[in-house]
C-alpha cells in the first residue's frame, strides 16, 4: 500500500465516521423540532437528550479531523478546494457554529426554549444540504480553470440535476440513520412510545434513501462516465449493502433485534461509502486532481502516519470509556441516573 | 472583485476571527486548569465551597467551550479558504502540528463530555478529579500545537528552497523552530493568566454587588493569588520573547519601540507620538531595550533604518506593545498588593474602590492577549511567512470574501451576544447561595434518611 492510499483510507474512514455520527446528530435535532411542533415533544425529548449532551462536542471534532488531515496529507486540495468552496464552506460553518453553540445554549442555559429547538432543527437539514455539495463538486464538470486559478460554476452547479439528488439523498440519509439508531437506543432505554414512534420514521425513510441512491447512480452514467465504470467494477460492493439495506427494514418491520438492524445499517452505508470512495480513486477533484499529484512530501507524510497511530493508541481507549460510560450504561440510559451533570 | 480587495477583506476576516476566536480559546485554555485547582484546593481542605466553586466554573466553562469550539472550526476552514496558496506551501512543512492539534481536541472532548455528566457518579471525588487532568492537558496541548504553527510563521525552518520547490523537509525541526519555546511558553501562561484573573473578576464583581457571602471571598482569594504567579511568568517570559526576537526577528521589535538607528544603550520608550523619526512626549526608561533585547544596558541594539522600507511592518504596534506591557505590570501590582495586604491585615484590599480594580483586571487582561495577537502578527507583516511569502501572495484569489466577512461579523455578534446572555442567566437563575442552602438541605435529608444524626 503507498502513502497516498493509506492516507486517503484514514481520511475517508474519519468522514465516514462523521457521516454516521453526525446523521444521528442532524436527524435527532430534527425529530426533535418535529415533536415539539406536532405536541410529541414528552415522548422523544428525553431520549434524544440523554444521548447527544455528552456526545456534541465529540461529533464536531470528527469533522474537524477530516479537514485538517486532507490539508495535512494532500495540501494542493487545499488550494483547489479552499479557493473555490469560499461560498458554500463559510455557509456550512455559520450553519454549523449557530447549532453548535445553541445546542450549547439550549441544554446548559435555557431548557425548552422552542425557537432553538427549531433553529437546531433547521440548522441540522441545511447543513447536510450544504456539505454534499463538496461531493457534488468532486464529480468534476462544475469547476474551471480561469487564468490559472480554479472557480466554481454556480450556474451549473444550481441546475444540474446531479447535485440536487445528492442533496436529497443526504436528507433522506441523515433521517434514515438517525431514526434507526434512535430506535435502538429507545428501546435500550425501555421507552416503548418513543421506540414505536422512532421505528415508523425510520420505516417512512428508508424508501427515499435507498430511491435516490440507486438514482445517483444512474445519473452519474450520463454526468461522468469514467466515474460510472469504476463504479460499475465495484457493483458487487453495492449489491451487499442493498442486501443490508433489505435486513434492516425487514428487522425493523418485525420489531425485532434493534441492535442488530442498527449494525446492518451500519453496514450498509460503510459498503457503499468505500464502494464510491475505491471507485472515486484515483481522483480527489475530477479531472483537474488527483490523490498523486496532490499529495505532500514522503517525510510529513510519514511524520503524519506516526502522529496519527499515536494518537490512536490514546484516543481508542478514551472513546471506548465514553461509550461504556454512556452509551452501554443501562443505568444512564434508562435515565436512572439523572442529576449529574455539572 | 480585484485581488487587491480579495486580499484586504482576506485579512479582515481573518483578523475578526482570530480576533474572536481567542478570547474563548483563551478561557478554553486556562479555566480547566482553575477548576482543577479549585475542586483539588477543595477536596484537600474537605471544603464544599471548593468544589462548588469547580461545580459553577465547569457549567459556564461549557458555553465558552461552545463558542471556542465552533469558531475554532470555522478559523480551521478559513486558513484553507481564505489562504489557499498559504496553506498549500506551509502544509508541505507545518501540517504536523496542526494534525496533532485535532488528537488534543479530540482527547478533551471526550474526557470533558465524562467528567460533565459524571459529578456525584463517584464516591470517591478524586476519581473524578481524575477525569479533568486530560481536558486540562488537552486544552493546554491544543494551544502549544496551534502555537507552534503560528511560530512557524515567524520563523520558518526545516525546508530547504531549490528552483522555487521545497526540498529536504524536516518536520520535527519545523516544530522546533527558535519562535516556539518562547510563543508557547508565553501564549500558555498568559491564558492561565488570564482565566485568573477572569474568574477573579466575577468573584469581585459579586462582592460590590452585594454578596458578602464568604464563598466569593475564598473564589477572589484563591484566582488573584493564582493570577500574580501567572502574571510573574508573564513578565519573565515576555521578557524572554524579546530576546527572541532581537535575535531572530529585530525588525518586529525595533517597530515596538520606534527604534530607528541601531545603537548601544537603548532606552525604552512607552507612548508618545512619531513625528518623522522622532519620538515625543514618551516615557523613557534608559537601557531598558538594550536590558530587554540582550540582558546587558550597553548592548547594541538593530534600529529599522537597516531595513528596505517595504520590510518594516506597521508602527502603530508601539501601542499595542505598549498596551500589553502595562496591563501585564499593572496586574502584577494589583495582585501583588492584594497578595501582601492579605497577609499584613491592609484593610484597603478589602474596599470597593480596589475591588473595582480586581474587577476591571478581567476584561483588561483579555485585553492585553488581543494587544499581544496583534502585536505579534502586524509585527510580522508584510510577511506572511517571514521572509519566505509575503501576504498577499498567500491570499485566496475568488471574489464574494467581502459578502462572507459581513455573514461572519453577524454570526460573531449573534455568539458573542449570545454567550454573555446565556451565562448571566444561567447564573441569575441559581445564585450560589440558593445553591449553597438547597445542597446543605439534601446532605441531611440524606443523613437522616441513612438514619444518622444530621450534625
Ligand atoms: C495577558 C496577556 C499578556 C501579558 C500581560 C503580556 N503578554 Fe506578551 N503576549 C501575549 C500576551 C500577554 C500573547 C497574546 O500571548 C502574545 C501574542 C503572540 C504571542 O506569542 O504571545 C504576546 C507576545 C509578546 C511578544 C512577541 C513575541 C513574538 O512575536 O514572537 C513579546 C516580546 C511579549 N509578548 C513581551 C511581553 C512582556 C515583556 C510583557 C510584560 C509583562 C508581556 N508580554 C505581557
Ligand atoms: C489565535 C491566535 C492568533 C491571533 C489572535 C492572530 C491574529 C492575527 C491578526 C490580528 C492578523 C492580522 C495582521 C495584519 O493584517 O496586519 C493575523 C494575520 C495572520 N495570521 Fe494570525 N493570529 C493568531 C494565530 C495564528 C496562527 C496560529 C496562524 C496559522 C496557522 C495564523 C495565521 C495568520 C494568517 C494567515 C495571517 C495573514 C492575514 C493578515 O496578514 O492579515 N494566525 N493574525
Ligand atoms: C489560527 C489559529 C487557530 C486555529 C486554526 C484553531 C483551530 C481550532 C479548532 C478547529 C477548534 C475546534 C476544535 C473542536 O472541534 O473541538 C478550536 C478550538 C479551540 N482552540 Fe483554537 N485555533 C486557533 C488558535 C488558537 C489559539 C492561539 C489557542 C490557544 C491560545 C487556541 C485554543 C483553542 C482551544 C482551547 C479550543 C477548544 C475550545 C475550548 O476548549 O474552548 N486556538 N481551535
Amino acid at each position: 500500500m503507498t502513502l497516498e492510499i493509506l492516507g486517503i483510507s484514514v481520511l475517508w474512514t474519519f468522514l465516514f465516521g462523521y457521516l454516521i455520527v453526525a446523521s444521528i446528530d442532524f436527524g435527532a435535532g430534527f425529530f426533535n423540532a418535529y415533536s415539539v411542533l406536532t405536541g410529541k415533544e414528552r415522548i422523544l425529548t428525553n431520549v434524544i437528550q440523554r444521548y447527544l449532551s455528552p456526545v456534541w462536542e465529540v461529533t464536531n471534532v470528527f469533522l474537524v479531523f477530516f479537514f485538517v488531515g486532507m490539508v495535512g496529507f494532500f495540501p494542493s486540495s487545499a488550494y483547489y478546494y479552499g479557493t473555490t468552496l469560499l461560498v458554500p464552506a463559510s455557509l456550512a460553518i455559520i450553519l454549523l457554529a449557530i447549532r453548535g453553540s445553541y445546542y450549547a445554549f439550549e441544554t446548559y442555559g435555557a431548557r425548552g426554549h422552542k425557537g432553538y429547538s427549531f433553529m437546531y432543527g433547521a440548522a441540522g437539514l441545511l447543513l447536510p444540504a450544504s456539505m454534499s455539495i463538496v461531493l457534488t463538486i468532486s464529480e468534476g464538470g462544475f469547476v474551471d480553470i480561469v487564468g490559472g486559478n480554479p472557480v466554481l460554476d454556480y450556474r451549473a452547479l444550481f441546475t444540474s440535476p446531479l447535485t440536487w439528488s445528492i442533496v436529497v439523498l443526504s436528507l433522506a440519509a441523515v433521517l434514515y440513520i438517525s431514526a434507526v439508531f434512535l430506535t435502538w437506543y429507545a428501546n435500550k432505554a425501555g421507552d416503548r412510545e418513543a421506540t414505536d414512534l422512532l421505528r415508523k420514521y425510520a420505516l417512512i425513510w428508508s424508501l427515499p434513501t435507498i430511491i435516490t441512491a440507486g438514482g445517483i447512480i444512474w445519473e452519474l452514467r450520463a454526468h461522468n462516465p469514467e466515474h460510472y465504470a469504476r463504479l460499475l467494477e465495484f457493483g458487487w460492493m453495492f449489491a451487499v449493502s442493498a442486501i443490508l439495506f433489505v435486513g434492516t427494514v425487514w428487522l425493523l418491520w418485525k420489531r425485532r433485534n434493534y441492535g442488530l438492524a442498527f449494525w446492518m445499517l451500519f453496514g450498509q452505508f460503510a459498503f457503499a461509502f468505500y464502494g464510491y470512495g475505491f471507485s472515486h480513486y484515483p481522483y480527489l477533484l475530477y479531472p483537474h486532481l488527483t490523490i498523486y499529484d496532490s499529495f505532500t512530501n514522503p517525510a510529513m507524510a510519514t511524520a503524519l502516519i506516526v502522529a496519527f497511530i499515536l494518537g490512536l493508541c490514546l484516543l481508542v481507549p478514551s472513546l471506548y470509556l465514553l461509550l461504556r460510560l454512556f452509551l452501554f450504561n443501562k443505568d444512564y440510559v434508562k435515565g436512572k441516573k439523572s442529576d449529574e451533570h455539572a | 472583485m480585484g485581488n487587491e480587495e480579495a486580499v484586504f477583506f482576506s485579512r479582515a476576516l481573518t483578523e475578526l476571527t482570530l480576533s474572536f476566536h481567542i478570547i474563548y480559546a483563551t478561557i478554553g485554555v486556562g479555566v480547566p486548569l482553575m477548576i482543577m485547582i479549585a475542586q483539588w484546593v477543595g477536596i484537600k481542605k474537605n471544603d464544599e465551597h471548593y468544589i462548588l466553586l469547580a461545580r459553577r466554573w465547569a457549567r459556564g466553562f461549557v458555553i465558552t467551550v461552545a463558542v471556542g469550539v465552533v469558531t475554532g472550526t470555522a478559523i480551521g476552514l478559513q486558513l484553507s479558504l481564505l489562504w489557499p496558496n498559504f496553506m498549500e506551501l506551509a502544509g508541505q512543512v507545518i501540517a504536523l502540528p496542526l494534525f496533532m492539534e485535532t488528537f488534543a481536541f479530540f482527547f478533551e472532548a471526550i474526557f470533558l463530555g465524562i467528567y460533565l455528566y459524571t459529578w456525584d457518579r463517584f464516591d470517591n471525588q478524586k476519581k473524578h478529579l481524575l477525569l479533568l487532568v486530560p481536558v486540562a492537558l488537552g486544552a493546554s496541548f491544543s494551544a502549544v500545537f496551534i502555537t507552534i504553527v503560528n511560530a512557524f510563521m515567524n520563523a520558518p525552518q526545516g525546508f530547504d528552497i531549490v528552483d522555487g520547490k521545497l526540498v529536504n523537509i524536516r518536520p520535527i525541526l519545523a516544530m522546533f523552530n527558535p519562535a516556539m519555546p518562547t510563543k508557547v511558553a508565553h501564549v500558555v501562561v498568559t491564558a492561565y493568566m488570564t482565566s485568573a484573573f477572569v474568574l477573579a473578576a466575577i468573584a469581585a464583581f459579586r462582592l460590590l454587588k452585594g454578596s458578602d457571602h464568604i464563598y466569593h471571598k475564598k473564589a477572589l482569594h484563591l484566582t488573584v493569588k493564582l493570577g500574580l504567579v501567572f502574571s510573574l511568568g508573564a513578565l519573565l517570559i515576555g521578557d524572554l520573547s524579546g530576546k527572541y526576537l532581537a535575535e531572530y526577528q529585530p525588525e518586529k521589535l525595533a517597530a515596538a519601540e520606534w527604534h530607528f538607528e541601531t545603537e548601544g544603550e537603548a532606552p525604552l520608550m512607552l507612548y508618545g507620538v512619531l513625528d518623522g523619526q522622532e519620538v515625543k512626549y514618551a516615557i523613557k526608561i534608559p537601557f531598558a531595550l538594550s536590558i530587554l533585547a540582550h540582558s546587558n544596558p550597553m548592548a547594541e541594539v538593530k534600529g529599522l533604518n537597516e531595513y528596505p522600507a517595504d520590510e518594516i511592518p506597521p508602527l502603530y504596534i508601539h501601542y499595542l506593545f505598549d498596551t500589553m506591557v502595562s496591563i501585564g505590570m499593572l496586574m502584577i501590582a494589583v495582585s501583588g498588593l492584594y497578595w501582601l495586604g492579605s497577609r499584613l491585615g491592609w484593610a484597603f484590599i478589602r474596599s470597593r474602590w480596589f475591588r473595582w480594580i480586581l474587577f476591571a483586571g478581567g476584561p483588561l487582561s483579555v485585553l492585553a492577549v488581543e494587544a499581544g495577537w496583534w502585536y505579534a502578527e502586524v509585527g510580522r507583516q508584510p510577511w506572511i511567512l517571514r521572509g519566505i511569502m509575503k501576504t498577499p501572495e498567500g491570499a485566496t484569489t475568488s471574489g464574494q470574501v467581502d459578502l462572507m466577512l459581513y455573514l461572519f461579523a453577524l454570526l460573531y455578534l449573534v455568539l458573542g451576544v449570545g454567550s454573555v446572555v446565556v451565562l448571566r442567566r444561567m447564573f441569575r437563575r441559581n445564585p450560589v447561595e440558593r445553591e449553597i442552602a438547597d445542597r446543605e438541605a439534601e446532605r441531611i435529608a440524606e443523613e437522616k434518611a441513612k438514619g444518622g444524626d444530621p450534625a
